[in-house]
């Protein structure tokens, strides 16, 4: 398979994780939102941070409204990582394969495409809000569905569950970090209502159900950072997650270098001592070592198989 | 408000045009009674519900065209009338005999320019016609391809006059394009009038594909059974890049850019693959002669493969179509043709050229100048309907700057009268109404030569208009080919 084609169905699956990624995330916090006492000032801005764009963000824009942050994060065109920018960059990249990928999958990208630009206004004004996010989801998931279901578990199916399971490794370190500055502060403060933020970070990976299954205790922080982060079987984990990108690197050709980044990320994910990181500051210089690893594991991709551009 | 008034044909009215489905005021022609009498039947509601029906079809299925407008491109959704354009079969027949005839022509033709040049020695054509001709590859002289074929797709424009006789307007032999489009009318035909199939026996065009990988594959340097083949596209902002994307998923085989290709110390050409260098056996281009080779044609060009012409001309790689082959596209080159069928097959052309004036010539040029406002003036190497005059819908202004174009240039253009373009219904704002359209069939050559059952329908969509141009607001419709008899 061509190095390009390669590098296109990565980002294709990266982009679709990010939007539904976010649609999942902001899904999640509206719910919240709309449950909190009036009182209570929740920060969309902690939304945003979780995307890396803040800076981005506010050279745009003076205040962090709802309003502002829903419209950076779905609608924005020049937000790289606004919903809108990504299904039209995973659309791009799907476009520039369609000889690769079952046509229905184009078929699907492309509709959703056109839902985006059709119904964006729906999802930044509150009422529809949910229905629109809900469908993004429900189409993102159609998508995975169908290459998983109808496209040759080859070479380019590995590129495909790289790029997705490394983008939601990231995704969730990033979600569990910003939890973690936003809410371990107020471990006592916020006591009333620690419960329901910490169930929000769960939801934002639709772990919450899942979450009860499993851990079977209250809902606090350590726990909900050792589940997102370590719990195996639950697939939107970071452990499970980089798991998969080792597994799928594994099958791939000239995979030495790429192969030792992952393994070692899943080790250091595996053995972190979430108990022993009780201080929000170990936390947090854990989770950024870790997202240091998964960049260093990107590069390492790009390096063995991606086309080398020459700068003319 | 219509309330759901059926088509009544008695009320369409062609004019003095040919109509290709209505041969008088109410009296369809008989290949296309079927689809006359079904029309009639559905109802004007209906008729417009089929054509959202087609239009949502089209952006579902993503079948668009990109155009460079104001600094961006732009995706644009595929314009497509659903009343088909019926030829009968009969008719038809000689139609592929003509075209066949006019390639094979063609092709000798260019293998004779790069080597003997017979022709010119023989005194049929002379030699500045294409020792000028912009698209002459000297880097192509003394060189035959495989099967002595240069120009392995073509896509020859055909249209038809008042009097219903058919012309070739002209022969596009560098990287004709369309023919995807041809293929996706007739998939949203199939959707939008299932019935009409059950009834009528229309030719498939659905094989044209396999036919193109065929001829591909046969000239492959390695005969084997896999050849790897590649479509080389310029990139996604070219505006036939779906076509290119479109070609490669229906052959399986590889779309590449020039960077994914490079050629080895071995001459040979490879591609970059995940798993390292991996040798390609047959490229089908879409990219010009010009940005094909960088160390042999435009050094600019960061679209083409460095050594691509090395390996071509040392039988490493088989090129389709092959570089030099658009010479012929030349539209004086295109005046010559019925003298190339003579010459070379002994045989008279099948289907007429249109009447050429060649400005070159004296008395051609004073012709030319004196009855601009009745011609249509053409440079010899653009396509795409650019830089030309119609005489008839063209201001003073305008002519008089084709006057001086003309008189510094005379070799780069030419005169054909105004043809007064064949119409066919068409579902306009007013409702049905009468629009100009061409043909563009698609004929393969390699070991045999394949002719598309149709071809490319263009409509032009605004009232009298004779530019059918996707990039200039033309339309499409399907081309159906049917036989009566069944």
């Amino acid at each position: 398979m061509l190095s390009r084609v390669a590098e296109r169905l990565y980002w294709m699956a990266r982009y679709l994780e990010r939007a539904e990624n976010n649609a999942r995330m902001i899904m999640a916090f509206n719910s919240l939102a709309l449950d909190m006492p009036r009182q209570t000032q929740l920060s969309w801005k902690g939304l945003v941070a979780v995307t890396g764009t803040g800076a981005l963000f506010d050279q745009h824009y003076q205040r962090a409204d709802e309003r502002n942050c829903v419209k950076f994060l779905m609608a924005d065109s020049y937000n790289p990582s606004s919903i809108a920018s990504c299904i039209a960059a995973a659309r791009e990249n799907v476009r520039t394969t369609r000889d690769q990928v079952p046509t229905d999958a184009w078929e699907v990208i492309n509709e959703l495409y056109r839902h985006i630009q059709e119904h964006i206004d729906q999802g930044i004004g509150k009422r529809a809000r949910y229905e629109f996010l809900n469908e993004i989801v429900g189409r993102c998931q159609m998508l995975n569905g169908l290459l998983a279901g109808c496209m040759s578990h080859d070479e380019g199916y590995d590129f495909i569950r790289v790029g997705r399971n490394l983008e939601r490794a990231d995704m969730a370190t990033r979600q569990i970090e910003v939890g973690a500055l936003q809410f371990l502060d107020g471990w006592d403060g916020t006591e009333t209502y620690g419960g329901l933020l910490w169930t929000s970070v769960l939801r934002y990976q639709s772990a919450f159900q899942m979450y009860r299954h499993n851990v079977r205790r209250k809902v606090s922080g350590p726990l909900v950072i050792r589940f997102l982060l370590q719990n195996e079987p639950f697939p939107r984990s970071v452990l499970h997650s980089l798991s998969e990108v080792a597994n799928a690197l594994g099958r791939l050709p000239r995979n030495e270098i790429p192969l030792r980044t992952a393994l070692q990320a899943v080790r250091h994910t595996r053995e972190g001592d979430v108990d022993a990181l009780i201080r929000k500051e170990d936390v947090i210089l854990f989770l950024e070592n870790l997202q240091l690893e998964i960049g260093e594991l990107h590069d390492d991709i790009a390096e063995t198989w991606f086309p080398v551009y020459e700068t003319a | 408000m219509k309330k759901n008034k059926s088509i009544d044909w008695k009320n369409y009215d062609p004019n003095t045009f040919y109509d290709e489905l209505i041969a008088a005021k109410g009296k369809p022609r008989k290949a296309a009674t079927a689809i006359t009498d079904y029309l009639g039947n559905l109802g004007s509601e209906e008729i417009q519900a089929r054509q959202q029906a087609a239009e949502l079809a089209i952006l579902e299925m993503g079948i668009s065209f990109t155009i460079y407008s104001e600094g961006e491109n732009i995706d644009r959704a595929w314009p497509f009338d659903i009343i088909p354009r019926v030829i009968s079969l009969r008719e038809w027949e000689t139609i592929e005999q003509g075209l066949a005839q006019r390639l094979t022509a063609l092709n000798m033709f260019i293998n004779d320019i790069y080597n003997e040049q017979k022709i010119v020695t023989d005194k049929v054509i002379p030699k500045y016609v294409f020792a000028n001709s912009k698209n002459f590859r000297e880097q192509c002289r003394g060189f035959t391809p495989p099967l002595g074929v240069w120009a392995h797709i073509c896509g020859s424009d055909l249209v038809r006059d008042k009097d219903g006789k058919v012309y070739v307007l002209e022969d596009n032999l560098r990287v004709p394009s369309g023919v995807s489009y041809m293929l996706e009318n007739r998939q949203l035909t199939k959707r939008v009038f299932p019935e009409l199939f059950d009834n009528t026996s229309i030719l498939p065009v659905d094989d044209y594909t396999n036919q193109l990988f065929d001829m591909l594959a046969s000239i492959s340097p390695r005969p084997q059974d896999h050849p790897r083949i590649a479509v080389l596209t310029p990139g996604i902002f070219n505006s036939a890049y779906f076509e290119h994307s479109f070609l490669a998923q229906r052959m399986g085989a590889e779309l590449v850019e020039g960077a994914d290709l490079v050629v080895g110390e071995d001459d040979c050409v490879y591609m970059r693959t995940v798993e390292g260098l991996e040798r390609v056996d047959v490229i089908y281009r879409r990219i010009d002669d010009d940005f094909l080779d960088p160390e042999v044609f435009r050094a600019d060009s960061a679209l083409g493969v460095p050594g691509l012409m090395r390996a071509w001309r040392n039988g490493k790689v088989g090129l389709a179509n092959a570089p030099g082959a658009g010479v012929a596209d030349d539209k004086v080159i295109y005046a010559y043709v019925p003298d190339m069928i003579r010459y070379y097959l002994d045989e008279e052309p099948i289907i007429p050229n249109v009447p050429t004036y060649m400005c070159v010539n004296k008395q051609d040029q004073e012709y030319v100048l004196e009855h601009l406002d009745e011609l249509v003036v053409k440079p010899a190497n653009e396509s795409g309907g650019y830089g030309m005059l119609v005489g008839p819908h063209s201001t003073k202004k305008q002519r008089t700057e084709f006057a001086r174009l003309i008189k510094k240039n005379p070799r780069n253009y030419i005169a054909q009268p105004t043809l007064s373009l064949s119409v066919a219904p068409t579902l306009c704002d007013e409702g049905l109404a009468p629009r100009h359209l061409d043909l563009r069939p698609f004929v393969l050559q390699g070991v045999r030569t394949y002719v598309t059952a149709g071809g490319l329908t263009r409509v032009a969509m605004r009232k009298g208009s004779l530019v059918v141009n996707s990039s200039q607001g033309g339309g499409s419709k399907d081309t159906w080919i049917v036989d009566e008899e069944n």
